[in-house]
């Protein structure tokens, strides 16, 4: 298992779109990927369940990947919280 | 019936409607806890509702692409994602077999789980995705239940809808021949509802409270969604007062409507820029909107504000990038970070000074601290590649401090290019015009600067010695005052003879009474809200440059401020009459 905290540029938060892009792209993994924040833990797979997290513009939040293909996902989805989405 | 006080509520998509109102019924079944004898049959008909679920969405989709656009439709998207989130189809599977309940038990108690934890939730926004939830679950429930999804589509007289709330679903598909407006219990402007109404351009009254319950069928509503007020039985002296409003409002937007991707022409045939002002990506959409040719102003502080430490320049570079994407090849004035003043960042713990205004802010602060100053401007640098990048400094006095400036940029432009990072051949680079000594010595910056932007609200205020911030003092915030149309006048004449332009950002740019001058004067570029390039442009296409130029000359000369506004409302009356 691996994992890695990233700091969520934008100025929005994760909501509706980033994290539709983000499940869209961890679904395509057939590793296990857990979100993490403020010590609440979800399927990265679920974007109702990301959306319950909350995720605001500065939080640290934490990917942790599990299973095949961890380092390419952890690749693939970790800058997705460092960009500015609409 | 006595007058009655009006319902207030958010004017969420603007316009005026009087129309009989239709009462929408809420739909809220409750299913009964009931154990399933074959959890594999419920399972069954779960997957059968869920598929009949995701036909109609896509149908809806489909139509919602073809009558508002595909990136409003996105929503619907989202609605079917839900269908294949696994932890909302899944938790439901776990509940039919774990505990042997009927499908449309274990759908209201998992779907009702997640609405109740974002219905919890401090954003706004992710409050609002309950309503998506709500809007998905309702409709494999009624598939389940094998009644038809309560619809406004039936609809066929004209009328204003009056609901609870609407979901997403039900505004899309609003048979707009016969709906002319809605008002709604709940919702923001940011609610999907408010967000289609828009995009739908129908107006709509949310967040209004209880009151609307009481509205009754076939009652008589004036929807005023320019103030945010809803009149139910109206009087025949108000209906009377709304009607005219409603045509005057009417033919004022469909004349502005036609000016929105047209270039700004005066009478005369003078081309001039009108440009809007933002302060954060959130502002995007209306500068599209309201078809301003530029930004003539992104205030930078936004982003180093409402939080515990400073934007990185990774940060900063996808913002602005985000910002010189969207707008496309159009220009984007970017100013460098303008604290002090009356902008405090608590985190950089800076110590309180006796006249803010008149101390360390905005590019005096940036130079001294070039720890924040130079990877603010790698990030512009960077962003530069993205589109059509210019860059501003803010509160020069002196030409030493623009020097300064200019250094430090060609400084990290040359590092970036050592790196290997891509940097725009060429940015305009300019001073902001907020200090009377720049307006005054403006021709000393002309020869090197690539542009001048003047801040009105600064300027007046240091011109004036008058503090903004303080109201016994307002009466000398005077645009028009003979002494701010000469430094005006100055920096144009400086500019003009060394080849440059000059674009004005202060509120001034925005006001009817000194655009004439201003256009007379021989301003380049116009940058205000972005709610009023539409009717700056219809002004300017009513004005003579030629005539105005003499105007001006005649107003620069006048003792006051007074004596300027009634010569200019005087001009303009002789003209429209």
């Amino acid at each position: 298992m691996i994992s890695q905290t990233f700091t969520v540029a934008n100025p929005q938060g994760f909501h509706v779109r980033p994290t539709k892009t983000f499940v869209e792209k961890a679904s395509a993994f057939p590793c296990k990927i857990n979100v993490i924040n403020k010590g609440k833990k979800v399927n990265g797979k679920s974007s109702l369940s990301m959306l319950t997290l909350g995720i605001a513009q500065g939080d640290e939040v934490t990917l942790e990947i599990d299973g095949e293909q961890e380092q390419e996902a952890m690749e693939a989805l970790g800058p997705l919280f460092g960009q500015i989405h609409e | 019936m006595t007058t009655k006080q009006p319902i207030p509520g958010i004017a969420a998509s603007p316009g005026i409607v009087i129309a009989k109102a239709y009462v929408a019924e809420a739909e809220s079944f409750v299913p009964e806890l009931a154990s399933a004898a074959n959890p594999a049959a419920e399972e069954a008909r779960l997957d059968a509702a869920i598929a009949k679920a995701r036909a109609e969405l896509e149908a809806i989709k489909n139509d919602a692409a073809a009558r508002i656009g595909a990136d409003k439709a996105e929503i619907f998207e989202g609605h079917l994602l839900l269908l294949e989130d696994p932890d909302l189809i899944d938790g439901i599977r776990e509940k039919l077999t774990s505990d042997g309940v009927t499908a449309e038990y274990a759908l209201y108690e998992t779907a009702q789980g997640f609405i109740e934890v974002l219905q919890s939730m401090d954003n706004e926004l992710l409050r609002e995705r309950a309503v998506d939830v709500k809007d998905v679950s309702g409709r494999i429930m009624s598939h389940l239940r094998g009644v038809p999804h309560a619809s406004l589509s039936s609809i066929a007289e004209p009328c204003v809808v009056v609901a609870r709330d609407l979901t997403p679903s039900d505004t899309a598909q609003l048979d707009l021949a016969y709906v002319q407006g809605f008002v709604t219990e709940i919702g923001s402007r940011t609610s999907h509802s408010a967000i289609m109404a828009r995009s739908l351009e129908i107006p709509a009254v949310v967040g209004a409270g209880e009151a609307v319950l009481a509205i009754r069928a076939g009652a008589t509503v004036i929807l005023d969604a320019v103030e945010g007020r809803v009149h139910v039985d109206p009087s025949p002296e108000r209906l009377a007062e709304y009607e005219a409003k409603k045509a005057a409002y009417d033919k004022n937007k469909a004349e502005l409507a036609l000016l929105k991707d047209r270039p700004t022409v005066s009478k005369d045939g003078h081309r001039v820029e009108l440009a809007a002002n933002i302060g954060s990506v959130k502002d995007l959409e209306k500068v599209l909107d309201n078809g301003a040719e530029a930004i003539g102003l992104f205030r930078t502080e936004f982003l180093y504000m409402g939080r515990s430490s400073l934007p990185t320049e990774e940060e900063q570079y996808q913002t602005y990038k985000h910002v010189l994407e969207k707008m496309n090849g159009k220009p984007v004035v970017i100013r460098t970070i303008d604290i002090g003043g009356d902008k405090e960042l608590p985190y950089l713990g800076l110590p309180k000074e006796s006249n803010p205004f008149l101390g360390e802010r905005a590019l005096r602060f940036a130079l001294r601290r070039e720890d924040v100053f130079r990877p603010q401007l790698r990030a512009l640098l960077r962003a530069s590649a993205h589109g059509n990048l210019k860059i501003m400094f803010p509160m020069v006095a002196v030409r030493e401090e623009w020097l300064a400036a200019k250094r430090l940029l060609d400084e990290e432009r040359e590092k970036l290019k050592a790196e290997g990072a891509k940097v725009a051949d060429r940015i305009e680079t300019g001073i902001m015009i907020e200090i009377p000594a720049a307006a005054i010595a403006a021709d000393t910056f002309a020869k090197d600067v690539d542009f001048f932007s003047i801040g009105t609200n600064d300027l007046i205020q240091y011109t004036m010695a008058a503090d903004r911030m303080n109201e016994t003092v307002s009466y000398l915030y005077q645009p028009c005052h003979p002494s701010i149309l000469r430094l005006v006048q100055m920096v144009i004449q400086a500019a003009e003879r060394a080849g440059k332009w000059v674009g004005m950002c202060g509120e001034m740019a925005g006001d009817e009474t000194a655009i004439p001058l201003l256009l007379g004067l021989g301003l380049h570029e116009f940058s205000m809200s972005a709610g009023s390039v539409l009717p700056a442009r219809r002004q300017i296409a009513s004005l003579s440059r030629e005539e105005w130029k003499a105007h001006a000359e005649q107003a620069l000369r006048m003792s006051g401020h007074a004596e300027v506004k009634e010569f200019v409302q005087q001009q303009r009356r002789s003209v429209t009459v």
